[in-house]
C-alpha cells in the first residue's frame, strides 16, 4: 500500500511539469490547448529515439523540450496566422502529431528498459550517495521498515526539478515579457494598445507550455521504460485536474500560489486515482472515468459548497434583520456607492 | 502632428447593409491640439479612432503621424505613439494583475520588451508618483488587484496608464460616458489636468456637448462619415450648446429631434 501511494507520488511529481503547462496555456492564456495529448508523446518519442540512436539521455530529454516547444508554436501559429479557432487548432495539432509520432518513433511503441536514461543516471547517482540505505536505517530503527520505497533518488531529484520549473515559471510571468502573456489571456485588445504584439505572445505561450509538456512526456517515457504513440490520451483532462484540483485545494489568488497549487494537484490527482484503483470493482482501463469524474466533482463540489455558504448566510441575515427589525439594506447601499 | 488624408471606409460593402462609416474625411492636428469630437449615433466617430490607432484599416486614404505614414503599419507597432482610453472602464486594465503590473505593462509601451522583471524598485516608486496625480490614493494599493478597483477607479488607472508615457497622440473614446456623473466629471477633471502636464495631442469623443466646449481648443461634429463643422482655436470659445445645434440645423437642414437628444 505504502509503496504504490509513494509511487504515485513519483510519478505525480513527473505529471506537475506537465500540468504546469496546461497551467501556462489554459489559465495564463486563457487558451484551451488540446495540443497536449500529442506533445506528450511528441517529448516521449523524440527522448527515446534519440537515447536508441545513442544520445546522451539528459540531451535527449532537452530535446524533447525544443520538438513540444515547436509543435506549441505551430498551433500559436495555426491560430494566430491562419485565424483558426482555438480549440480547433489544438485538436489540428494534436491529430497531426499522432502520424509525426508514429515517424518519429517508426513503431507504436519504443522500450528503453535496456537504455541508459535520465531515470537510470540519476538512480546510480543517489546509490553512490549512501542516502538510501541510511534512511533505510533510520526507518527500520523506529519501527517502520515496511513503509521503506525501494530509493529515495527518482522523487527527490523529480521534486527538485518540478520545484525549479514552478519557481522559473513564477519568475518569467513577473518580466516584461511575462506580464504582457499574463496580460493576453486578460483583455488582449489592451495589450495591443500598448504595444504588445499579442499573435506573437500566444505563440511564444503555447511553445513553452508544450516544451513543459513534452519534457514532462520525457520524463515519464525514460520512468515506464518505454514511449508508446498512445500514452498522451487524455493528457489534457490530467492537465487540467491537477490544476483545479490544486485549485480547489490551495487556490490561486497569486501567481506564486496558483503554481504551487498545480505541483500540489498532480500529486493529490495521482494519489486519489491510485486510492480509487484499489477499489475491487474497478480496474486500471477505468482510470479515463475516473479522471473524468475527479474533474467534474474538483468542479461542481467547490460550487456547491459555495452556494450552501451563501444560503447560510442569507438565512443568519434574514434571522438578524427580522429580529433587529431594521433596514440594513441601506447602509450597505450607501458603503458601495462611494467610489 | 497627425494628418488624416480622403479616409473612407465602408463595412458591408456591395450587400444590402452597405455603410459607408468614414466619407472622404480629412483632419489635421498640430502638436498641443485638443479637439473634441461631437457627432449623433453612427457618425463613425469610433470608427475614426479605430483607424488612427490601425485597429481597422481605411478603404482609401493615409494616416500619417509627425508626417510619416502610418497607414499599413500594425495597431500594436502605431500604439508605440498613441496612448487610448476606451468607453468601457473594463476595457482598459487587466484585471487579474495587479495595479504596479498593469503600469508596468504600460510603461512598456515604448520599448521593447525585455526578460528583466517588469516591476522594479525604482519603478515602484514612480509608479507611486504618478497615481499620486489621480488623487484617489491608489498609490498605497498598488499590489490590489485592479479587478478589485470600481469603475471610477479603473478608467482613472486607464487614464494614467494611456498618458503617463507621453504618447504623440492621445485618443479618447466617450471615456467618461459610462461613469456615474460625480465620476465622469472626475474623470474629466483629470483628463483636463494630464493633458495640460503632459501637453498631449488629444482627440476626445464624447456625447456631453458642455464636455465637448469646456474642454479641447478645437471642435468639430460629425455626421454621416464626414466632418460637417469644426471650430477652431478663435472659434471655439464663443460656441454655446444652443450654437451648436443652430450649426447642426443649419447644415443639415433636417430637423433635430425635438431636443438634444440626437447629440446630446
Ligand atoms: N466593425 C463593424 N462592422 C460593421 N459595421 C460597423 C462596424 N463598426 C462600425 N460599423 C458601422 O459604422 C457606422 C459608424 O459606427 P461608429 O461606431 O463609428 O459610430 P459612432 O459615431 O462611434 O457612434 P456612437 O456614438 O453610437 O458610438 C455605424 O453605422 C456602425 O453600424
Ligand atoms: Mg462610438
Amino acid at each position: 500500500m505504502f509503496t504504490a501511494l509513494f509511487g504515485s507520488v513519483e510519478v505525480g511529481v513527473i505529471y506537475a511539469i506537465m500540468a504546469l503547462g496546461v497551467y501556462l496555456s489554459f489559465r495564463i492564456l486563457d487558451f484551451p490547448d488540446l495540443t497536449v495529448d500529442g506533445s506528450f508523446v511528441t517529448g516521449g518519442a523524440t527522448a527515446a529515439v534519440l537515447i536508441i540512436s545513442g544520445v546522451n539521455p539528459f540531451l535527449a530529454t532537452a530535446g524533447a523540450l525544443v520538438a513540444g516547444f515547436l509543435a506549441g508554436c505551430v498551433t500559436g501559429i495555426l491560430h494566430t496566422k491562419g485565424k483558426i479557432n482555438a480549440l480547433l487548432s489544438g485538436i489540428l495539432m494534436m491529430i497531426a502529431l499522432y502520424s509525426i509520432n508514429l515517424r518519429i518513433m517508426d513503431k507504436p511503441n519504443v522500450p528503453l528498459l535496456a537504455e541508459e536514461t535520465v531515470i537510470t543516471k540519476i538512480s546510480a547517482w543517489w546509490q553512490g550517495l549512501g542516502f538510501d540505505s541510511m534512511m533505510q536505517s533510520l526507518l527500520t530503527s523506529i519501527g517502520l521498515s515496511e513503509y521503506i520505497p525501494s530509493t529515495w533518488g527518482i522523487f527527490t531529484v523529480m521534486f527538485v526539478l518540478a520545484f525549479a520549473i514552478k519557481k522559473a515559471v513564477d519568475l518569467f510571468l513577473k518580466t516584461e515579457i511575462g506580464l504582457s502573456l499574463r496580460a493576453v489571456g486578460d483583455n488582449d485588445g489592451m495589450v495591443r494598445s500598448f504595444s504588445a504584439n499579442t499573435d506573437w505572445l500566444k505563440v511564444l505561450g503555447l511553445g513553452i507550455a508544450n516544451a513543459l509538456v513534452a519534457f514532462s512526456g520525457a520524463l515519464v517515457a525514460q520512468y515506464n521504460g518505454f514511449s508508446d504513440v498512445g500514452m498522451g490520451i487524455g493528457m489534457i483532462i490530467i492537465g487540467l485536474a491537477s490544476v483545479i484540483i490544486g485549485e480547489a485545494v490551495i487556490g490561486n489568488a497569486t501567481i506564486v500560489r496558483a503554481t504551487l497549487a498545480v505541483l500540489i494537484g498532480a500529486v493529490l490527482y495521482r494519489l486519489i486515482v491510485t486510492l480509487a484503483l484499489r477499489a475491487e470493482f474497478l480496474e486500471t482501463g477505468d482510470m479515463k472515468l475516473i479522471t473524468a469524474v475527479i474533474v467534474i466533482f474538483a468542479l461542481v463540489v467547490p460550487k456547491l459548497i459555495e452556494k450552501q455558504k451563501a444560503g447560510a448566510r442569507k438565512k443568519k441575515r434574514a434571522a438578524q434583520l427580522g429580529s433587529a427589525g431594521t433596514n440594513g439594506g441601506d447602509q450597505v447601499a450607501a458603503a458601495r456607492s462611494d467610489l | 502632428m497627425l494628418q488624416l488624408d480622403q479616409i473612407y471606409k465602408v463595412f458591408y460593402e456591395g450587400t444590402p447593409d452597405e455603410k459607408i462609416a468614414l466619407n472622404q474625411l480629412q483632419l489635421q492636428m498640430n502638436p498641443g491640439d485638443f479637439v473634441t469630437v461631437i457627432g449623433s449615433n453612427g457618425a463613425g466617430k469610433s470608427t475614426l479612432m479605430n483607424i488612427i490607432s490601425g485597429n481597422i484599416f481605411p478603404d482609401y486614404g493615409t494616416v500619417k503621424i509627425n508626417g510619416s505614414d502610418m497607414s499599413s503599419m500594425p495597431e500594436h507597432k502605431r500604439a508605440r505613439k498613441i496612448g487610448r482610453v476606451f468607453q468601457n472602464p473594463l476595457a482598459g486594465t487587466a484585471p487579474t494583475m495587479t495595479i504596479e503590473e498593469n503600469l508596468a505593462l504600460a510603461y512598456n509601451r515604448t520599448k521593447p520588451r525585455s526578460l528583466q522583471f517588469g516591476v522594479t524598485k525604482k519603478r515602484r516608486d514612480f509608479f507611486r508618483e504618478q497615481l499620486e496625480i489621480l488623487h484617489l490614493g491608489l498609490e498605497d494599493r498598488l499590489q490590489a488587484k485592479v479587478g478589485l478597483l470600481s469603475g471610477g477607479e479603473r478608467q482613472a488607472l486607464s487614464l494614467l496608464m494611456a498618458t503617463f508615457t507621453k504618447p504623440d497622440i492621445l485618443l479618447l473614446d466617450e471615456h467618461t460616458a459610462a461613469l456615474d456623473p460625480a465620476r465622469a466629471d472626475l474623470i474629466t477633471k483629470l483628463t483636463k489636468e494630464i493633458v495640460a502636464k503632459f501637453q498631449l495631442t488629444t482627440l476626445m469623443v464624447t456625447h456631453n456637448m458642455q464636455q465637448a466646449l469646456d474642454l479641447g481648443n478645437c471642435l468639430i461634429m460629425m455626421d454621416k462619415g464626414q466632418i460637417i463643422f469644426q471650430a477652431n482655436e478663435t472659434e471655439k470659445p464663443d460656441l454655446t450648446v444652443e450654437k451648436l445645434l443652430a450649426e447642426f440645423q443649419r447644415i443639415r437642414g433636417e430637423a433635430l429631434l425635438s431636443d438634444r437628444s440626437l447629440l446630446a
